[in-house]
């Protein structure tokens, strides 16, 4: 499946390609980014790690850390 | 396991997962009561907010604003320190200035540029210093002597559970142990209410403070010898910070600030890159993946040995800058010392930018 993925960041979009039937943790695991410094957000809904992606959903990745 | 039927948001250190109405209260119970258990505010306050336009400290003006509806005796006043760093400081301004309008929190603003002659951005150019060390010498001093002005009570920053952690683990590994007896729910050692009428110690010193005060601007410098400084108890001249979201991690703050719609877009320190913290912080993350809890552990464990810490420490006394009147650890604080600084950069520096 695709996923595109904003990563606030690094301000940028990206396309990722995961297996099917992957999850949030899966994607994180992919681009590197650890699950604590990060929320991950599907249609504005934050989503926890086991959940199940889908083909062509839109993620977004905020960042937690702060800011000085 | 989860909280309800409804889909979880974020998943607890211990294992419980919670939707976004129970971590909404989760999160707000859990301010509650660090405020309650480490008595971080009296019945009446007029507390200061420090803000920078961030989540942690939005989040905490947010929830401090409900207390305040619900109690009208404290009393908030937000306060802003503009350190002058472009492209960060203006966005975030513009963020906190928005949102104080909105929830109609007065805000004071403080620049470094009108109390010190320039923005950081520039003293950075003429001065061979660490970025993180002056910003924090200037505006920790700006934060304290302009809640003085104000009247303030008490303080409250942002500081959240991962901060306090990284600062922790700093300490320890600079060998720096006096500062961590400075860390904890309520900032300081002696952790006295500046504003605490009943306490004849406080008293006994202000009497002494104010007759010095009255010396000095009565000129009567045969009374005070410039070079023998005075001894003031610590956290005299201190309003008293407090830290309500102690116990928060990051994590769960940004949550919050994400549910409530007050995050705003990805904003960094461009000089917290390089430093020290920042290597901490990442440390401390790739840790808290592997091992979940890591971060409350040692902060729960540094809570059992901050009254020693305290304790060990409480007697030490500081003096006042005798520029500024300021609290200094010598005869000048070290705001005064870097303004000398810059006063003397600028005039070996030829620039358009002064």
């Amino acid at each position: 499946m695709q996923i595109n993925m904003f990563y606030d960041k690094e301000n940028r979009e990206k396309t990722i390609e995961l297996g099917a039937d992957s999850s949030v943790k899966d994607l994180l695991e992919k681009i590197k980014v650890n699950l604590v410094t990060v929320i991950v957000s599907r249609d504005n809904n934050i989503l926890t790690e086991d959940e199940k992606l889908n083909d062509k959903d839109k993620i977004r990745l905020i960042s937690v850390i702060s800011g000085g | 396991m989860n909280c309800c039927n409804e889909k979880p948001i974020i998943e607890l250190p211990a294992g419980e997962k919670l939707c976004k109405k129970h971590f909404t209260e989760y999160f707000e119970n859990k301010v509650f009561r660090t405020i309650t258990r480490f008595d971080l505010l009296g019945k009446e306050e007029n507390l200061g907010v420090a803000i920078s336009g961030g989540k942690d400290s939005l989040t905490l003006l947010t929830i401090l604003n409900k207390l305040s509806k619900q109690n009208p005796k404290i009393k908030l006043t937000a306060i802003l320190i503009d350190e002058g760093i472009n492209n960060y400081r203006d966005k975030s301004l513009i963020t906190a200035e928005e949102f104080c309008k909105k929830n109609n929190i007065k805000l004071n603003i403080y620049s470094f540029e009108k109390e010190f002659g320039m923005p950081l951005d520039n003293m950075l150019k003429v001065l061979d210093v660490k970025p993180c060390t002056i910003c924090g010498i200037f505006r920790r001093y700006l934060l304290n002597k302009k809640s003085k002005e104000l009247g303030f009570t008490k303080l409250a920053t942002g500081h959240n559970l991962d901060d306090e952690c990284q600062s922790i683990m700093m300490n320890q590994f600079k060998n720096n142990i006096q500062a961590s007896a400075r860390l904890g729910p309520m900032g300081g050692i002696n952790n006295n209410n500046y504003n605490n009428k009943n306490d004849s110690m406080i008293n006994k010193n202000n009497n002494k403070i104010n007759e010095t005060k009255n010396n000095l601007k009565n000129g009567n410098n045969k009374k005070i010898n410039k070079n023998e400084n005075k001894k003031i108890k610590l956290n005299e001249w201190f309003v008293q910070r407090i830290k309500p979201l102690y116990l928060c991690t990051e994590k769960e703050v940004t949550t919050y600030a994400f549910i409530n719609k007050i995050l705003d877009e990805f904003n960094e320190c461009p000089n917290i890159v390089k430093s020290y913290r920042a290597q901490i912080r990442d440390m401390l993350n790739d840790l808290e993946a592997k091992f979940s809890g890591t971060k409350h552990a040692i902060v729960n464990s540094f809570l059992q040995i901050l009254p020693d810490l305290k304790q060990r420490f409480k007697e030490e006394e500081i003096n006042y800058c005798s520029k500024c009147n300021e609290p200094a650890s010598k005869d000048k604080c070290n705001a005064c010392k870097y303004v000398e600084k810059l006063e003397k950069a600028k005039i070996k520096v030829q620039s358009p930018f002064w």
